[in-house]
């Protein structure tokens, strides 16, 4: 939404010597466009914002504290929680840092069938991140397509681990299932179907005008403040720098696969608007669809997990990685003092920073664009609290 | 840069508060002196040759038999794609340590994070207020003595188990 005209109004109110009345106003903890339980603390002039101050914690399970309680492999199931939308991102995260502790080779398999499990669930992630953010605009629409697809992924998810959201696939040491019968099949047929309909999607969304309008030249972040706050991700792309941890810091089998990192562009409004962070999802999703067909071509036989024992105790010592997640860059920091239990656990995860941004973007909007924002920004509220 | 030159390079810069490195844990880090961590921040974001621009984590750990609270810094370079590991350790029964808001935005919030659940007290911080748990809440969870009260304004923290 232009705010040209209105800066002006508000000025001319002040040199008429009339005071305007700054208002508080409450949005939240349960308000659908949040994507979870968070709320805002709007101080608004009339319809502009001049801060609108974050108030997270809603959604606080204590993840980190569970995980000293329940031991290596028993954190598993907890990691799920920690981001429900891409789960499999969390959950191969702890066990990249597991097994980094415990120097546990993964095979060749089991990093493929990883890979193709999260590949899918960042496509599921980022259909539910803009059919809610079209949603959240507005248009009702899109998101009945996008949610049908991804309903679709939902159903291949299951036949893979048995569960449509909280997976609980992988394992320290590999994938708990090799993958069923006919699932390579049943994958290809979806992207079959489901390549040629992103470009419907494109034309029924991205070039709609008043979409367009909503999104283009709204809370834009400059590559510099991106990196400063730790943005990560689509986000940090959507802002033009180019770094993915697929990429750059690769692990898994990502070295073995091609495909493209893209970055924002312009097309609409300026480099990095909520339009631009739109519109790096709808171009990663045909990356993952990519990634995906060059693992069933490439994957090799073989055993998809290696023998762990049930008594895990992985050396003393920390380490830190890294995983790209469907909301970017995903810290998993473990410590271990040579027991069953990891000492401590941090995840620092895509959505936090995101969060804490908002207050600084969301000054002089309009009071409407808060949804774009959060939307654009694809905050997942139980990754912020966790 | 190796570990080894980014310790040498902090080294002669900072000479004694730069405290020592170890080179043989899984990832490289540097221990450094709670006052100077500021600066050292500062110093790692602006050389040239280390130029960490970003502040990828932030995490606390209580190490109670020590005596300590460890705070690790994982810094890391777009520029340069290497990372840097700072940590510094401070008191239990006094735990503070100097903010480094001012070198990157995103410790507000991690900083903020670290004093909620384990009672750091980041001097020179903006706004250092409670981020997760209530205002209200007294004691830190992740400490490793915190006990869990039995109950939050009349709500019981305390629940039969469903599987008896």
């Amino acid at each position: 939404m232009s705010l040209a005209g209105f800066e002006v109004e508000v000025e001319q109110v002040g040199q008429q010597g009339l005071e305007t009345e700054e208002m508080t106003l409450n949005m939240g903890p349960q308000h659908p466009s949040t994507h979870g339980v968070l709320r805002f603390v709007v101080k608004a002039d009339g319809e502009v914002m001049r801060q609108a101050i974050p108030d997270v914690g809603y959604l606080h399970r204590s993840i980190e504290k569970i995980a000293e309680k329940v031991g290596w492999h028993g954190f598993m199931p907890y990691t799920d929680r920690v981001d429900y939308v891409a789960a499999m991102f969390c959950n191969q995260g702890w066990g990249m840092v597991s097994e980094r502790l415990g120097d546990i080779a993964v095979p060749k398999r089991g990093e493929y069938c990883r890979v193709i499990a999260a590949e899918l669930n960042r496509i599921a992630s980022h259909l539910l991140s803009v059919g809610t953010m079209v949603l959240d605009i507005g248009a009702i629409t899109p998101f009945f397509h996008a949610f049908r697809e991804r309903e679709k992924i939902n159903d291949l998810i299951e036949q893979l681990c048995g569960a449509r959201l909280t997976y609980n696939y992988m394992r320290i040491g590999g994938v708990a299932w090799d993958l069923p019968p006919d699932f390579i099949e049943k994958v290809t047929a979806f992207l079959d179907r489901f390549e040629p309909m992103l470009a419907e999607y494109h034309d029924l969304i991205s070039v709609n005008k008043l979409y367009v309008e909503r999104c283009a030249g709204v809370a834009v972040i400059s590559p510099e403040e991106a990196v400063n706050y730790n943005l990560v991700g689509p986000n940090l792309r959507a802002s033009g720098v180019r770094y993915d941890v697929r990429r750059d810091e690769p692990y898994s089998v990502y070295p073995e696969l091609e495909f493209d990192v893209p970055v924002g562009a312009a097309e609409h409004g300026v480099l990095g608007d909520s339009y631009a962070r739109y519109a790096i999802r709808i171009r990663e999703m045909k990356e993952s669809a990519r990634i995906l067909r060059q693992c069933f071509r490439q994957m090799p036989d073989g055993p998809v997990i290696t023998k762990v024992p049930r008594k895990f105790k992985p050396p003393a010592g920390d380490a830190y990685i890294r995983v790209e997640s469907a909301r970017g860059d995903m810290g998993w920091y473990a410590v271990s003092d040579g027991t069953e239990y990891p000492y401590r656990c941090k995840v620092r995860t895509g959505s936090f920073a995101a969060m804490a941004i908002i207050d600084k973007v969301s000054q002089g909007l309009m009071l409407a664009d808060l949804v774009t924002v959060i939307a654009s920004l694809d905050i997942v509220a139980p990754e912020v609290d966790r | 840069m190796t570990a080894t030159e980014i310790y040498e390079r902090l080294k002669a810069r900072f000479g004694e508060r730069v405290i020592s490195v170890a080179l043989e844990a899984k990832d490289p880090w540097i221990l450094v002196d709670p006052a100077a961590i500021a600066e050292v921040c500062a110093f790692v974001r602006d050389d040239p040759e280390l130029r960490c621009d970003v502040l990828s984590n932030l995490s606390g750990v209580d190490y109670k038999a020590q005596g300590w609270i460890e705070l690790v810094y994982h810094l890391y370079s777009y520029t340069h794609r290497h990372y840097v590991i700072l940590k510094v350790h401070t008191p239990r029964d006094a735990a503070e340590v100097s903010t480094v808001e001012r070198v990157w935005k995103a410790a507000n919030w991690l900083e903020r994070e670290i004093y909620d659940l384990l009672g750091v007290t980041f001097t020179g911080h903006s706004d250092l207020r409670r981020l997760l748990m209530p205002e209200d809440w007294i004691g830190y969870p992740l400490r490793k003595d915190f006990v869990e009260p039995e109950e939050y304004h009349g709500i019981s923290t305390r629940r039969e188990s469903l599987l008896r």
